[in-house]
């Protein structure tokens, strides 16, 4: 099924839509001069001016109950900087939970729009959105073991949160298509891949290689997840294109 | 704190100036600062944009007053960018909903518990079960569409369970006048009260009615209409309760020492010292305000404004967890249903009454906010977590 072509229809944002109207536009344009000298340099200016005020985002909370701890954990990563891999750690928390949203919101898609040869089926969709939230509970455990809250939203989980607005925007929209909505999983599926090796990076050299091998894992669900968005979105548009659009391969 | 309106002159009106990037400062963290220094902005952004309505709209029935109505208006536009900016980038527009929700409980719980007038305190009590639930239905589409956790805003200083059910919140008209307080014996107080909530309640209509359609989910674009809906009655409600015999010089000059008011409360409580700054400069600023306006009073009204104002100013909205009042409450009082200017039991309101019809008629069609609330329970980490709760109350963190 083609499920995912746009139709032609009178779209009004080009320039040659109103062809004596841009005319105009561009003759008014070169006969007036800018308002003022300079370019965008002065908007990176005011960034800098702004940027070396000082104010953070946020920050780490105190990990109290890790001062207290007598565990090994606790032991293993004394004089390391910590605060790095926590921050991490609540960032994988968050997205993870977040995509489990996000796969809710795909489903929808899947329901409403239906699939296409080649493209995802609801079983498999539930098996990563279920695959998301066993991550999630990863994290949280790992957070939880390591004397931390879960519940903290870390400076890294925050930015993060705000980068993938623009996904649930696109997700939860009802004129987006399932192909839309893979699009943006495929973000978040790419982003995750890279994330959840460097956390598990983070992890071996805080000297938690039984937290590293778990990440693994966790990359090797992310790996699967992302050779399976890739392969539908190809099908989908190898079908609406009517010749072979082959996924890529980087990674 | 006390504070003597009369001996304390502020800063004057000429000395009061601005620039951009004075008015465009670093703004509050999210993550680092209190949720009451996100209350306070949020209010006192309400109070600034009232001063603002009430101000245009004396404009345009006083001619003579139109200067120093837009002179003082000028710097109450930049006073209320300058807060209104303290908001950060990073806090979404439903991460602001929860706190103006946060606002509606803990203000209105404050100002219920201090009303001295009992009618009054009972709207109050009326109103912040309604604002309540929308905290709750907003916490669930944060949870749910978002997959975050409204907690993370609140503090654990709100509760976030039903109130009185926002599906029938919905009332006719006919159901949302009050009888205003009567300015000849109202307390001061009574009169502080009702215009800060009006204020709060007028923006978070304002606010809900701008960032509604900015949503693509249309669950999440169904309950901002809905409740948006809800803050135009509470604006309805609440408006009903000043006296609307009160000359516009006289509401010129409650404005004005409602702005004190408030200005002094944020004075009192804030925890973030940089904030607590712009609080202290905007208090004098105010103070400036209103002795113009008094002296202004004095020409136009002939009369002392200390007929009207108090010496010492009440103390001010108490900025801390209402809990237990808000639950006691919601136990006593969740079944009320307003019925003409008064309160009955919602089994005792007629079949027959507008509200009844009303109510049908919009929900006819489902209901958003039980939609996006079915069978929601908020768990730390949000409904997706399925860890023992004692999870979260290891030692350490705030009491």
């Amino acid at each position: 099924m083609k499920a995912t072509t746009p139709t032609m229809g009178m779209n009004r944002t080009g320039a040659r839509t109103s062809p004596i109207l841009t005319r105009e536009l561009i003759a008014n344009t070169e006969l007036t001069p800018p308002s003022g000298e300079g370019g965008a340099q002065g908007i990176s200016n005011v960034r800098i001016m702004y940027a070396q005020q000082g104010e953070k985002m946020g920050s780490i909370p105190p990990p109290a109950s890790l001062k207290q701890a007598a565990s090994t954990l606790a032991k293993a990563v004394a004089g390391r900087n910590m605060s790095v891999f926590v921050d991490k750690l609540g960032e994988r928390n968050a997205f993870e939970r977040q995509g489990v949203r996000l796969y809710d919101g795909v489903i929808s898609k899947h329901a409403a729009y239906g699939t296409w040869t080649g493209g995802p089926s609801l079983a498999e969709l539930q098996h990563i959105r279920d695959e998301e939230l066993q991550h999630f509970e990863l994290c949280s455990e790992a957070i939880v073991s390591l004397g931390g809250d879960p519940t903290v939203v870390t400076p890294s989980a925050n930015i993060h949160g705000v980068a993938s607005m623009g996904l649930v925007q696109v997700i939860t929209d009802p004129r987006t298509t399932l192909l839309h909505a893979l699009e943006m999983v495929h973000i978040a599926e790419l982003a995750d891949n890279d994330c959840w090796e460097t956390l598990a990076a983070i992890a071996r050299a805080m000297g938690q290689d039984g937290l590293a091998e778990q990440f693994n894992e966790a990359l090797k669900h992310e790996a699967e997840h992302l050779q399976m968005v890739r392969s539908w979105i190809a099908a989908a548009l190898s079908s609406d294109a009517g010749s072979a659009v082959p996924p890529p391969t980087a990674h | 704190m006390a504070l003597d309106i009369f001996k304390e002159r502020g800063v004057p009106l000429p000395k009061q100036k601005f620039d951009w990037q004075d008015l465009v400062r670093a703004p509050y963290s999210k993550l680092d600062d209190d949720s009451f220094t996100r209350v306070r902005v949020i209010l006192m952004n309400g109070i600034e944009s009232e001063a603002l309505r009430f101000s245009h709209a004396c404009a345009r029935m006083n001619g003579d007053l139109q200067l120093v109505l837009a002179q003082i208006r000028r710097v109450e536009q930049h006073q209320q960018t300058l807060i209104n900016w303290l908001n950060p980038a990073d806090q979404s527009p439903l991460e602001t909903t929860l706190g103006f929700e946060q606002v509606a409980i803990e203000v209105t719980a404050s100002v219920a518990q201090h009303e001295p007038d009992p009618y009054l305190a009972q709207v109050y009590r009326y109103g912040m079960l309604e604002d309540f639930d929308h905290l709750y239905r907003y916490a669930a589409l944060y949870d749910r569409v978002m997959g975050k956790d409204p907690n993370t805003l609140l503090q654990s200083y709100s509760d976030i369970i039903p109130g009185r059910p926002t599906v029938i919140e919905h009332r006719a008209p006919e159901d949302e006048l009050r009888v205003p307080y009567d300015k000849t014996t109202a307390a001061p107080l009574t009169k502080l009260h009702a215009l800060t909530i009006t204020a709060a309640e007028h923006q978070t209509h304002d606010y809900y009615m701008t960032i509604g359609p900015m949503f693509a989910d249309p669950v999440a674009r169904q309950l901002y209409a809905e409740i948006a809906s809800i803050e135009e009655q509470h604006v309805t409600q609440y408006e009903s309760l000043s006296d609307p015999s009160e000359t516009w010089m006289t509401k010129w000059l409650m404005h004005e020492c409602t702005e004190v008011w408030n200005y002094m409360g944020c004075v009192a409580y804030e925890t973030n010292p940089r904030i607590k700054a712009i609080w202290t400069r905007f208090l004098d600023y105010e103070l400036g305000h209103l002795h113009a306006v008094m002296e202004l009073y004095k020409q136009v009204e002939g009369r002392d404004p200390a007929e009207i104002l108090p010496s010492e100013l009440p103390e001010p909205t108490v900025y801390k967890s209402h809990r237990a009042f808000v639950k006691r409450v919601l136990e006593q009082e969740v079944n009320l249903h307003a019925k003409g200017t008064g309160f009955v039991d919602i089994k005792d309101y007629p079949a027959d009454g507008p509200s009844v019809a009303y109510r049908e008629q919009m929900n006819s069609q489902g209901s958003p906010s039980e939609i996006v609330a079915a069978g929601y329970v908020y768990r730390p980490g949000t409904e997706l977590n399925r860890k023992p709760l004692d999870t979260f109350l290891q030692k350490g963190g705030r009491a």
